[in-house]
């Protein structure tokens, strides 16, 4: 009798250490399938979840780096962030970059793109934007024609 | 936004299949299929263009080649240069694609769809030269407005379609007719709907010339996206920016197209000569049509040293709009002394024309060797720049390549 009741005891502890086991690895499981979906499952932080969401430097609009403004590429002066405010939204911070002008083609410019290419009037920033390029982006004398330059020397 | 769009479907569709679902998004799909929204920003991935092609700008997309990847004789759809006024169509129904011919001299307007002009009208194919007109414009000083062209705005990739003649023929032209103007699905950079990025055209004579295409093909296959597909005009030897890119629909005008782009500094040089930086009022600006004789040295590539006593065999393109190149000279002397070079009849009309030679250079040191192609009307490239204008068009000074002598 005491033999039966200690082999009923022994099946019962089997069963709830088999329950639980299964149990658990049910929950794992299940835990590892969320967390391969969201790797940010267990973490609080709303914003590093954002972060981990969103691993373009369009996050990071503002940063600076050596004087570069990283996302445009225009370098950090006064007149920086009112030009790309206004000047990367309908084409690329590349089409400015490439360009040299005067004040008085960069404001010919901004007419034109206000009479036919939808660009609002810039009210205050209109002068701080063409200073900003005029003084950054001064325009190169080229000549009639340019040495070849930036060559990369290699044996035929 | 987009990004975060994107990854968020991926996130979906990883989920999705550990459920053992059906993916909604794949089903509706075509194969091989991504929106351009959701694409990685990686333009030669997007674009399937080689990785030493240079981006000049990334809204809207502009690319270019490099004088050596354009050395093959049929430019492959991995060196053709992308240029473009607005936004890439990012919604192309094929199935449903169709060309309307209207205008103030069309008889009668017509609606094609695009396997109606497959099936209906004879297919030609043509090698032709396209060059952006600004190809060039960065070497210009005062500098001109717009993307800074170095050399690379230019290709020669084998077409197929039919002649826009055999359409426009089809629709009937009335005796009035004077131009015809192009429009296209692509979407203005502001993205409104009203305005559209470029709209030009040519006079009826280029129209109407065998060689002026209704193109599908480009070396033997679909047109790439940003090339134009499913379908594109190409008409040789003008400003590329005449052969409009995914379009829906031709007017035969009264008039000279008046168009976005036709009108003003686009497109357009002074009809008189002027002095560098000097201001040019509109009417006195004439449109752009056959572009300048001109040639690139396409190999070896520029900063070669070999050594004392090796000849150096070159080769390269020389092409000239409308017209053919008659002569091809090389100077590796600044343009003391020019050798004539053997140059090859284009394969068809409008198509470029390869040279060769093989070169010895009489001491060590640094030399350039200079390419100068003559037309067949006599014009030959300038070794300086040509004449400004505005937008800084038509450049087509002698190309030239570093060598050191060993």
């Amino acid at each position: 009798m005491d033999d039966n009741k200690n082999l009923f005891k022994q099946i019962q502890a089997l069963y709830r250490g088999l329950f639980a086991f299964v149990v658990a690895f049910a929950l794992i499981g299940v835990g590892l399938i969320a967390y391969m979906n969201n790797p940010q499952l267990f973490t609080s932080d709303i914003t590093a979840s954002e972060t981990e969401y969103v691993p373009i430097p369009e996050d990071d609009s503002d940063k600076i780096e050596d004087g570069v403004h990283v996302r445009t590429g225009f370098v950090e002066a006064d007149g920086l962030m009112e030009t790309v405010n206004n000047c990367t939204n309908c084409h690329s911070s590349e089409l400015v970059l490439q360009n040299r002008m005067s004040k008085e083609n960069w404001i010919a410019t901004i007419r034109w793109m206000q009479e036919t290419q939808n660009l609002w009037d810039l009210g205050g920033n209109e002068e701080i934007i063409v200073a900003y390029l005029v003084k950054n982006y001064p325009v190169i004398k080229k000549g009639r024609r340019g040495a070849l330059t930036d060559i990369e020397w290699y044996d035929l | 936004m987009k990004r975060r769009f994107f990854i968020e479907k991926t996130a979906l569709a990883s989920m999705s299949t550990l459920l053992g679902a059906e993916i909604v998004l794949g089903a509706t799909m075509p194969d091989g299929y991504t929106p351009l929204a959701f694409q990685e920003p990686d333009p030669f991935k997007m674009f399937g263009k080689d990785r030493e092609m240079v981006v000049l700008n990334s809204k809207p997309w502009n690319m270019e080649a490099q004088a050596h990847l354009l050395d093959d004789k049929i430019t492959p759809s991995k060196f053709m240069f992308i240029r473009n006024n607005g936004l890439i169509p990012e919604n192309i129904d094929v199935a449903n694609w169709s060309l309307t011919i209207d205008g103030e001299s069309v008889e009668t307007k017509k609606t094609y769809s695009l396997a109606e002009l497959k099936s209906k009208f004879k297919h030609y194919s043509y090698q032709l030269t396209l060059e952006c007109g600004g190809n060039g414009r960065s070497e210009f000083d005062p500098p001109a407005k717009g993307n800074q062209w170095t050399i690379g705005a230019v290709s020669c990739a084998t077409w197929t379609g039919v002649r826009l003649r055999d359409v426009l023929e089809d629709a009937g032209i009335q005796n009035t007719a004077v131009y015809i103007g192009y429009h296209a699905v692509d979407s203005h950079l502001s993205r409104d709907p009203n305005k559209e990025p470029i709209s030009r055209g040519a006079p009826m004579a280029k129209a109407l010339q065998d060689e002026t295409l209704l193109a599908f093909e480009m070396n033997g296959d679909d047109i790439p996206l940003a090339n134009g597909y499913p379908l594109r005009l190409v008409a040789g030897g003008w400003p590329a920016s005449v052969s409009g890119k995914w379009i829906n629909r031709i007017s035969i005008r009264n008039k000279v197209h008046d168009g976005t782009k036709m009108m003003g500094t686009a497109y357009r040089v002074p009809c008189n000569p002027v002095g560098p930086g000097e201001k040019v009022k509109d009417e006195d600006m004439c449109i752009i049509e056959s572009m300048p004789v001109k040639s690139l040295i396409t190999y070896p590539k520029t900063g070669a040293k070999i050594t004392s006593g090796k000849k150096l065999n070159i080769r390269g393109h020389a092409w000239a709009g409308e017209l053919e190149v008659s002569k091809m000279e090389y100077s590796i002397d600044f343009g003391a002394t020019w050798r004539i070079c053997p140059l090859e009849k284009p394969s068809n009309r409008l198509a470029w024309q390869h040279f060769s030679a093989s070169i010895s250079f009489p001491e060590k040191g640094y030399y350039e060797v200079w390419a100068r192609a003559t037309d067949s009307q006599n014009t030959a490239q300038p070794m300086l720049l040509p004449g400004w204008n505005p937008k800084g068009y038509l450049n087509n000074a002698s190309h030239r390549i570093a060598i050191k002598v060993v």
